[in-house]
């Protein structure tokens, strides 16, 4: 069990969830609903969530070790998408 | 490369549609900012943050299940998916009253246009994880039934990674739906 623990996925894991926890701590009660249409907070909550996506994706998926093509495929995707609702939140 | 070639085809267009769906939903909230934030102020954050934690233990059973599958520990890798299911399980039954409790206060898809986006977007992710949950279930009685060969890692591999990009998709979705009001 400990060498299956002992794994650089096990550390990912664990910023995953104190990414959560800080995530659902900023986005909820007297922080950034007290600032409403704050854009850098509402940036900054999408930021955290697309690195935690990309560690799902690297990490999880195993896309680190993946070939270049397909990893990068899904690194586009990320940048991508994170940009895009950036953009189409803030141009509003 | 982990899985079959298909399944990451299958992936990446399944993701594709999510982001045009996401960017749909933030460009129409953009046209009536303020009725977005009212409705959202309806959804409690502590339910979304409870889903995440649940799928994303979830993953980490199957990450688990996967490397000890590799090193042909037989008997944790069933065990470990068995685990994987029951928390996609309890996302469902959460759902499932979450659901019941807005139809129960008069909200419905029809109610207002954040609504529909809510009851479409996490109707659609419900869908995947419902999928994901009879992946789970078919790894984990092939793993019980005999020990894994490595023709049954590409099958595990697939399975897994279908089973992370549902996280990842509900990582974005809690965000958009539950954190930004």
């Amino acid at each position: 069990m400990r060498e299956l623990l002992i794994h650089r996925s096990s550390t990912i894991w664990v910023l995953l969830m104190i990414a959560t926890a800080l995530s659902w701590w900023l986005g909820t009660g007297h922080r950034v609903a007290e600032t409403p249409g704050n854009p850098a907070a509402w940036a900054g909550l999408m930021l955290i969530a697309f690195v935690k996506v990309r560690w799902i994706l690297m990490d999880f998926m195993e896309l680190r070790t993946a070939p270049l093509l397909l990893r990068l495929l899904f690194e586009a995707w990320v940048v991508a998408v994170c940009a895009t609702i950036i953009v189409n939140y803030l141009i509003a | 490369m982990p899985g079959e070639a298909g399944v990451w085809v299958f992936i990446f267009g399944d993701m594709l549609i999510f982001a045009l769906l996401f960017n749909v939903y933030v460009f129409y909230r953009a046209q009536d900012v303020e009725l977005y934030r009212q409705s959202q102020m309806a959804l409690d954050p502590a339910h979304g943050a409870v889903y995440t934690f649940l799928l994303l233990i979830s993953s980490w059973f199957v990450v688990i299940a996967v490397r000890a599958a590799r090193r042909g520990i037989d008997g944790m890798a069933p065990r470990l998916f068995a685990w994987a299911l029951l928390c996609g399980v309890a996302f469902v039954v959460l759902k499932f009253f979450e659901y019941r409790g807005k139809v129960v206060s008069g909200i419905t898809p029809t109610t207002n246009d954040f609504y529909m986006y809510y009851f479409i977007l996490t109707g659609i992710h419900l869908l995947h994880v419902l999928i994901g949950i009879g992946v789970l279930a078919f790894m984990w009685r092939r793993l019980r039934a005999r020990p894994s060969g490595p023709q049954d890692m590409v099958l595990i591999e697939s399975g897994a990674c279908y089973w992370h990009m549902v996280d990842l998709l509900w990582v974005v979705l809690f965000a958009l739906l539950y954190l930004m009001s």
